[in-house]
């Protein structure tokens, strides 16, 4: 009796969660009314990610704005944003979410080359605008296999092939000694770097060195790239080793060209905690301007940010990156859905997302612009070479164009 | 006790009637999560076994989830192997690597257990990138989801959940029956004093490393499913904190009780994302209160709790059973 009547509570309470669970019905134009349109978005909030929850925060922000000043073509735009702690699993079901029972009309900056790579067939399916995704993978822009997914920032790849035009115009005779991460973020920077190097890569490497993201110092790495008498340093670390390799060197008096990348360009976490002196005529490829660096004081981009920073995101750091990278791709995300107009369609919002031309954001380098068609899901795809004169990243050479490779 | 258990039977298969409705009144969405409670329950009744009757503690059973899951894109990937084949093997895979990590394990109790265990936690995520040839380092590897079989009119949504649905019915009645039988009184009485348990013959050494390698067995089939449902493994998807997860369905749900597998795997399925919707700047701040508040409510978990319930509510009129019900019942099972 008393396991009929606990049976028979489990099956009433089973019973209405099925009732609550009703299917939404569908809509002409999925996530767009009259007044608003939905744009859906996963970040890790939590998790060993989390640093880079701020994108998310960040961008939220600058809707609020837009919406502010009264929305895109009459529409506010409705950010919903959920935390994935970048776990894959956690990322489908989120997303899922945000496509099947939020009903998005697109989803925006979906961040981490694990998450997005877990939900890249299932948007496809779908037909969801995927765009502009926050990762520096290469996989991104392949508009044949996958047409609704869209990248953003320039590949890792193509950086390091930068690096290596300047190394084979510059020191063709080099000995190169490279550090990096042993992940497929440092490999898709040596692949890009040995690439571009071609055929002269076998002599002109004389080692190579890596290093696992758990080791506490990399200190026998640099002895080890010193003695094996290289002259040229292509440096592939993220903040915390950059610090270390930079003074490790400095230290211990190996003074090669030395190549550093993007992801360590901060002036804040890496060049001032290493030492300006020792950080003196460092290279590295830039595309946005490092907003540590004094020489932006002045400029309009730095000012209009700091003031949305201190209006609408005060709790946000201004010596993070990050916070710079989320203003400037939520400004190119409202850029498309005005250039959709009112026809807010899910097909439209891809068309235009493929077809943007000469677009500037405000903290890009000078010069750079958002180029995409639809056969180029790249969108920003120059980078400028920066050495570093003891006190800001001092600009020159042209602007590198990626080599295309499709 | 044919009578007794008939309300019983009749009552589970009202349940698994009512689970065999869902995928027709639901959307896709909802069966996917369901899905998910699934797959967890079926590891976090793993885990109990392990931990709730069998007394040794886990904290890596997310590494065998990972396993199974690694073992069975691996085939799909590699050797096109179908994913109803990859499912047994991974769960036979890890009951080897369970029974293997059961051995050394026995030298270790309680909270050294706990921390061996968490050492493949740690270490399982970071192994798996190092052979980038054959599971695609941090990349991962993308699978298909699968297709039903036969033609059946089902969308593969559908067609997982009930593939979940049948996997989780036959591990759960597999498992009652070994719990409930002679090998599973061995495994409470190992719990509950190993010494009297070997004085009366029970091999202790052979029960606890067996107990590993099926408690293993189990979250490895929970993995290997999770491959399919999620069509993508990655180490990002099995870090410590699955592990933990694991442990929370487990605790929360109720240990050493069957029933309580699925309380846990709804409360680590949905709790969370109710969190994120009550309060999207602290979600696991609220998490925790849910947690302590249902540890405060429930120190038996949910299905102690509803057990408890039940009995004070028919104490009058079964006042025997009632008394004799209530200082085991975080022992006995639903």
């Amino acid at each position: 009796m008393r396991r009929t009547r606990q049976l028979l509570a489990i099956v009433l309470a089973l019973g209405m969660a099925a009732l609550a669970t009703v299917p939404a019905g569908a809509q002409t134009v999925v996530g767009v009314t009259a007044t608003e349109i939905k744009i859906g978005n996963t970040n890790p909030y939590s998790g060993p990610a989390s640093a880079y929850g701020t994108i998310g925060k960040v961008i939220g922000a600058y809707f609020k704005k837009v919406n502010d000043e009264g929305g895109v073509n009459g529409r506010k735009i409705n950010y919903i944003s959920y935390d994935d702690s970048y776990s894959p699993p956690k990322t489908v079901e989120m997303v899922r979410k945000l496509v099947e029972q939020d009903q998005v009309a697109a989803l925006f900056q979906t961040l981490g080359t694990p998450p997005n790579s877990a939900i890249h067939k299932y948007v496809n399916q779908q037909k969801v605008p995927h765009l502009f995704v926050a990762t520096g993978a290469t996989k991104w822009n392949d508009p044949q296999n996958f047409p609704w997914t869209m990248g953003y920032q320039p590949n890792y790849q193509t950086e390091g092939r930068v690096y290596a035009a300047h190394v084979l115009k510059n020191h063709p005779n080099a000995k190169i000694g490279i550090l990096y991460q042993n992940d497929d973020y440092g490999k898709d920077y040596l692949k890009g770097f040995e690439d571009g190097l071609g055929d002269a890569n076998k002599k002109m490497i004389v080692m190579r060195q890596s290093y696992e993201v758990t080791d506490p110092t990399i200190d026998s790495q640099i002895v080890n790239l010193k003695n094996s008498g290289a002259n040229v340093f292509f440096n592939i670390t993220i903040p915390k080793f950059a610090v270390q390799a930079i003074k490790k060197a400095h230290d211990i008096g190996w003074k090669p060209t030395h190549y550093l990348n993007n992801v360590s360009s901060s002036l804040a976490t890496v060049l001032k905690p290493a030492g300006l002196e020792a950080s003196k005529d460092l290279i590295t490829a830039l595309y946005m301007k490092e907003v540590t660096d004094p020489q932006w004081r002045n400029d309009k981009g730095y000012t209009d940010w700091v003031a949305f920073m201190k209006k609408y995101y005060p709790e946000g750091a201004l010596d993070d990156q990050s916070n710079a990278f989320g203003y400037n791709v939520a400004i190119l995300m409202t850029q498309v859905l005005k250039q959709c107009g009112n026809d807010l369609s899910r097909e439209n919002i891809m068309k235009q997302a493929a077809n943007l031309k000469n677009f500037e954001l405000p903290l890009l380098l000078p010069g750079i612009k958002v180029n995409t068609s639809p056969t180029d899901h790249a969108p920003i795809e120059q980078e400028q070479l920066a050495r570093f004169n003891g006190e800001k990243w001092d600009l020159f050479g042209d602007l590198f164009e990626a080599v295309r490779k499709h | 006790m044919s009578a007794s258990r008939l309300p019983r039977v009749a009552g589970l298969l009202a349940l698994v009637l009512i689970a065999c409705a869902l995928p027709f009144v639901m959307s896709n969405f909802r069966l996917f999560q369901f899905s998910q409670v699934y797959i967890y329950a079926i590891a976090i009744l793993g885990l109990n076994m392990l931990t709730g009757y069998n007394g040794q503690f886990s904290l890596g059973h997310g590494a065998f989830y990972a396993i199974g899951a690694y073992a069975s894109a691996i085939m799909m990937d590699r050797w096109n192997i179908g994913y109803g084949w990859t499912i047994p093997v991974a769960g036979a895979l890890c009951l080897i690597v369970g029974f293997l990590f059961g051995l050394p394990a026995l030298r270790l109790e309680g909270l050294y257990l706990a921390l061996a265990t968490f050492s493949l936690a740690l270490a399982v995520p970071q192994i798996l990138k190092y052979f980038e040839h054959w599971t695609g380092g941090s990349q991962g590897i993308v699978l298909n989801k699968p297709n039903a079989p036969f033609g059946l009119p089902l969308n593969p949504d559908q067609w997982l959940y009930f593939l979940t649905l049948g996997i989780l019915i036959l591990l759960f009645w597999l498992g009652a029956n070994l719990l409930k039988g002679r090998i599973g009184r061995a495994i409470v009485a190992i719990r509950d004093n190993h010494i009297a348990a070997e004085a009366m013959g029970i091999n202790t050494a052979l029960y606890k490393s067996l107990v590993f390698g099926v408690s293993a067995a189990y979250t490895g089939v929970a993995g290997a499913l999770s491959a399919s449902v999620i069509a993508y493994v990655a180490p990002d998807s099995f870090n410590v904190f699955l592990s933990v997860t694991l442990l929370i369905g487990s605790v929360i749900g109720g240990l050493a009780s069957i029933s309580g597998a699925i309380f846990g795997a709804l409360f680590i399925q949905f709790v969370p994302n109710w969190a994120q919707d009550i309060s999207k700047a602290a979600p696991w701040a609220i998490f925790g209160v849910f947690l302590i508040g249902f540890m405060y409510l429930m120190p038996f978990g949910i299905a102690g709790g509803i057990r408890l319930l039940w009995i004070r509510a028919t104490r009058s009129r079964v006042p025997q059973e009632g008394r004799s019900a209530v200082p085991t019942q975080a022992h006995t099972t639903t």
